[in-house]
């Protein structure tokens, strides 16, 4: 997912909470839990990068958690929270 | 009561997420309100011992206001009921409100008022979901418990909103003893209609508190729902209100596993005021009302009560089982109306010890609650005509 170049489903609203934020898809009516404040920042920057990996390095995400944010961002582009920019 | 229909959790670390839900939110993740005490049916398990229009419910300016807060809370959307809420005359007024606010609407229903042009008038709306009410795969099941001919109406709105191309509704059914045996019908009706297959459970709560007795499932069929769900599940909604039973085996059932009553989630009821949640409408579980100065947001935010139920609670009775983490003591509504104190078992307890407590509170040492709020149709005396 590293490499893609993704955004947030314009039908997702998202809603800062104090363990990150909940995101809410009003088409396939899903409710995710972004579970911390990072992966909110990450989300709410996507569509100012060309790539996840450009969001990651400018959101200053160290290359360590990288991993984990691939598969947080990759679980989100499943349930359709993200998608891919065209 | 439930959470959320289906909420995803996080892909690590889903128990500590969990215990900052317990401690609630800035605002409910949805909330049910129940828009009338009228109502055409009167199911004998009607969670709200609905049927007569109680005369101060909310006015339509009121009910925007309350709109109006939630779209400042963020509230993504709300449950709708009663009742019977397409009776109001402001229904499609207040429900085009919520949407064009940015509140999605879900809203349940017996389904009369649904004929062909108000299917289609529905059906040309975004956001909106529609849960039809039916507690039975045959008029025999069905009607016994929700009225003669509700059967043939829900089915009949079925098809008025498969005709107009509403796409996938909600088929929203309370299990009980008679019509657990149906559950695989009640998937393949629900397939054959385009919808999705809600099931929640039944609870001891308004005219609920007369037939629970009679109409909870079983022990045996409590492992038989949760076997169902285990193997068959996957594409069917709960509303997360059987977590109850996951202390029936290794695997839990999908959702958060916790009781959302004034934490995430909330009832308002047709006269404004707020309750923990749909299942307890009694004076001890009401916060305040949206008519209260500082409105809907301050009763959320500041009540007494709501601050005292995202405390953490005491396992209490249940603190030396086993399974305590996997059913968390169970329903506080289905505890409170046959008289198990609130730290007690649940009275489904899968492991029995529900029935113990049961019989305790039935032995004249507790007074069971009533459920307040009775808008109960008044029963009809037979009158003879004479001829003068």
């Amino acid at each position: 997912m590293l490499d893609s170049s993704l955004d947030l489903h314009p039908q997702v609203a998202l809603r800062p909470e104090p363990f990150g934020a909940l995101a809410y898809h009003y088409d396939t009516r899903k409710l995710v839990f972004l579970k911390h404040p990072d992966v909110v920042r990450v989300v709410q920057s996507l569509s100012d990068h060309e790539t996840v990996a450009d969001t990651l390095a400018a959101c200053e995400i160290d290359e360590r958690r990288w991993p984990s944010f691939d598969k947080a961002l990759t679980s989100l582009y499943e349930s359709e929270m993200l998608h891919e920019r065209r | 009561m439930s959470v959320v229909e289906r909420p995803t959790p996080p892909a690590s670390g889903p128990a500590a997420l969990v215990e900052q839900l317990k401690g609630g939110l800035d605002a409910p993740i949805c909330l049910t309100w129940e828009l009338t005490y009228a109502c055409n049916l009167e199911c004998v398990h009607c969670l709200s011992s609905s049927g007569r229009r109680d005369p101060r419910e909310l006015s339509t300016e009121e009910a925007k206001a309350v709109l109006d807060e939630l779209h400042d809370l963020q509230v993504f959307y709300i449950n709708i009921g009663g009742g019977e809420p397409m009776i109001r005359r402001d229904f499609f007024e207040l429900v085009e409100y919520s949407i064009s606010k940015g509140i999605g609407v879900k809203f349940s229903t017996n389904g009369a008022f649904i004929d062909a042009e108000k299917a289609r008038r529905l059906a040309s709306m975004d956001y909106l979901d529609i849960q039809i009410s039916l507690d039975g795969t045959d008029a025999v099941t069905n009607d016994a418990v929700r009225g003669d001919g509700s059967y043939d109406t829900a089915i009949q709105a079925m098809e008025h909103l498969r005709d107009a191309g509403f796409g996938e509704f909600k088929i929203s059914v309370v299990v009980t003893r008679h019509n657990v045996d149906q559950l695989d019908e009640f998937k393949a009706l629900a397939d054959e209609y385009g919808a999705q297959l809600r099931i929640t459970r039944l609870r001891p709560s308004g005219r609920g508190a007369d037939s629970w007795h009679d109409l909870h499932p079983t022990q045996a069929q409590q492992r038989q729902i949760y076997d169902w769900l285990i193997a068959k599940g996957d594409n069917v909604l709960t509303g997360d209100s059987f977590f109850h039973l996951n202390a029936l085996g290794e695997e839990p059932l999908p959702g958060l596993n916790m009781c959302g009553a004034g934490r995430v989630v909330c009832l308002i009821d047709p006269i404004g005021d707020v309750y923990a949640c749909p299942f307890v409408i009694h004076d001890e579980f009401k916060a305040g009302s949206v008519r209260d100065t500082g409105g809907f947001s301050h009763v959320w935010k500041q009540s007494d009560l709501f601050t005292e139920l995202r405390e953490p609670q005491s396992a209490g009775a249940c603190a030396s089982c086993g399974s305590y983490d996997a059913c968390q003591g169970g329903c506080m509504a289905a505890k409170f109306f046959v008289g198990i104190p609130l730290d007690g078992p649940d009275p489904e307890c899968v492991s029995g010890h529900g029935e113990q407590a049961m019989l305790a509170a039935s032995a004249g040492k507790v007074d069971v609650p009533r459920p307040m709020m009775d808008h109960s149709k008044p029963e009809r005396v037979a009158v003879t005509l004479t001829r003068r």
